[in-house]
């Protein structure tokens, strides 16, 4: 397991969070003018950026009669990381992520309602300091709600790690994650509780597995929560400037 | 020729957010997986769903409450045809007694054959040559005005341009910008008093061109495209200005239609075209035409 205390005897992290602390989140709602949906997560110093385009009509080949095709692209920037790196596109990890995404984010959208058409998902990672998969979730999830896509609910996705003396971590930055504790990413749908996607980047003894689900539910939620909070001074926003005028009263 | 480009820092961003500062008017707004009501006494509409005994909003928005039918409707989405819209569109692509075209919706929108007026205006049974004619009247990438006929079970959109008002686009401008900020109105072609023609698709889809004469438009059922005519240098400066007028309220999420056009337009006087791309002159303009709207209101 790790070779390196990921939890101080102060009970501090190395980044000085108590066991429980998400990292400091900011996210923006509407970013671009081209896409139909856009967002911008900040998660620590992880920095994620989303567009969506779509529901469009579908590519031939692809198109599904029944349901939404949902296609996703996930990127790391160059300088995303400590070591410049080109990384083209089709790269291993970058692919895994991608199916990821598409998974969880077929559990949120209702896609039953769009037959025939295709939704394109561009993540693109600007930093890169832990936690991508979950901060491009939640960037991808505002941006599907900017796009005015028909969302059972928010998809939210948080990790968690376990210390030495098996104190469960909430959002695990890159420093943890390189340190050797085991990381754990949930994504779920808050509300009715539901999990859409859950993977361990390493083993640890089944008896602490509740306890660190449990605490990256709850960040899932405290997530959310800011989420929420964020599309509805969007939403505020939009419908002031014009006075809601478009609003049948 | 030299051009000044103006490159600043992320921090000296003007604040848009100011102009959302009057939010007395503000509904009861609605996020996706929130409880809307009970499901008892009520029927789902668009933008919600059904989970156990709740109505539950699947989209971030205001609801519309129609007696019993409850729908939360999305500030911002793709266009949602209805019946008698009218729309701007590109055709992309001809096909068999049919054009594709894309209105921005969330399924190519198709014109028949038979939902067009042919050049010449009479009326006649298609035959094969009129099929065979189909590039020649509308080809790819031609831009077309036209009016919502249909719309079929699956949500595709047929249009028809059986009218002389509608038809092939000549000579202009088009803008995009979302579908819900422009204002549904009685009329949506405009000549306005500055020197342009408008028409204010409902797709979000804004074709600025050259006043156009209608008596003179009349006998070739708007297919003629007369691209050789030089539009003079005045009336470009109009159209212009109309177009960055257009994004700037677009910018600032500010409704529109052809009270708020006008009144950005003239308001806009004060900058030269090109100082009407500066996030300053965006943000001026967008403010004192909602300033102007919310005096002409009281």
């Amino acid at each position: 397991m790790s070779n390196f205390e990921l939890l101080s005897e102060q009970g501090l992290r190395l980044d000085g969070r108590r066991p429980h602390e998400l990292r400091c989140i900011k996210c923006k709602l509407g970013v671009f003018e081209q896409p139909d949906g856009s967002a911008y997560l900040e998660q620590g110093n992880t920095k994620v950026l989303a567009a969506v385009y779509g529901p469009h009509q579908a590519q031939s080949n692809k198109l599904d009669l029944n349901e939404v095709v949902i296609n996703c692209q996930y990127s790391m920037a160059t300088f995303s990381t400590a070591e410049r790196k080109n990384r083209p596109r089709g790269d291993r990890k970058s692919q895994e992520i991608t199916l990821y995404l598409r998974q969880a984010l077929r559990a949120a959208i209702k896609t039953e309602l769009y037959p025939r058409s295709q939704i394109d998902v561009y993540v693109e990672v600007l930093q890169a300091d832990g936690a991508n998969y979950a901060v491009a979730l939640n960037a991808a999830t505002l941006a599907l709600v900017d796009a005015g896509i028909c969302l059972k609910e928010y998809v939210v996705a948080c990790t968690a790690s376990l210390s030495k003396n098996n104190i469960p971590l909430t959002d695990v930055s890159h420093v943890e994650e390189m340190s050797g504790g085991p990381t754990l990413t949930v994504a779920s749908l808050p509300t009715s509780n539901k999990i859409a996607f859950m993977e361990m980047s390493q083993r640890f003894h089944l008896d602490n597995l509740p306890a660190v689900m449990e605490q990256a539910l709850n960040g899932c939620r405290e997530i959310q929560a800011i989420m929420e909070k964020e599309v509805r001074k969007h939403l505020m926003q939009m419908g002031s400037a014009g006075d809601w005028s478009n609003i049948a009263k | 020729m030299t051009t000044n480009v103006n490159i600043r820092l992320a921090i000296d961003r003007v604040n848009m957010g100011l102009l959302a500062q009057n939010q007395t008017r503000a509904p009861r707004l609605y996020t996706p997986g929130e409880v809307v009501t009970g499901q008892f006494g009520f029927m789902k509409g668009h933008g919600t769903y059904v989970e156990g005994e709740d109505i539950k909003a699947s989209v971030a928005g205001v609801m519309e409450q129609v007696n019993k039918l409850i729908s939360i409707k999305p500030l911002k989405s793709r266009y949602v045809g209805e019946i008698g819209d009218v729309v701007v569109a590109r055709i992309t692509e001809v096909q068999q007694r049919r054009w594709k075209v894309d209105t921005n919706s969330r399924l190519d929108s198709v014109l028949l054959l038979s939902s067009v007026n042919l050049p010449g205006g009479e009326l006649r049974r298609r035959g094969v040559e009129d099929e065979q004619m189909m590039r020649k009247y509308l080809q790819e990438g031609d831009l077309i005005s036209a009016e919502v006929q249909n719309i079929f079970d699956e949500g595709t959109l047929s249009l028809y341009t059986r009218s002389l008002k509608y038809g092939k686009l000549s000579q202009g401008v088009l803008v995009k910008v979302f579908p819900s900020l422009v204002k549904r109105r009685k009329t949506h072609f405009h000549n306005l008093t500055c020197g342009a023609s408008i028409i204010l698709g409902n797709n979000g889809f804004i074709w600025i061109s050259p006043t156009v004469n209608n008596e003179a438009d009349g006998g070739d059922g708007g297919y003629a495209q007369n691209l050789n005519e030089v539009i003079p240098r005045a009336d470009r400066e109009v159209i212009a200005r109309l177009r960055n007028c257009i994004l700037a309220l677009a910018h600032c999420k500010m409704m529109l239609y052809d009270t708020s056009i006008l009144y950005a337009y003239e308001e806009s006087m004060k900058y030269e075209v090109h100082e009407l791309l500066q996030q300053e002159a965006i943000f001026d303009v967008a403010f004192l035409t909602q300033h102007r709207l919310r005096l002409q209101e009281e």
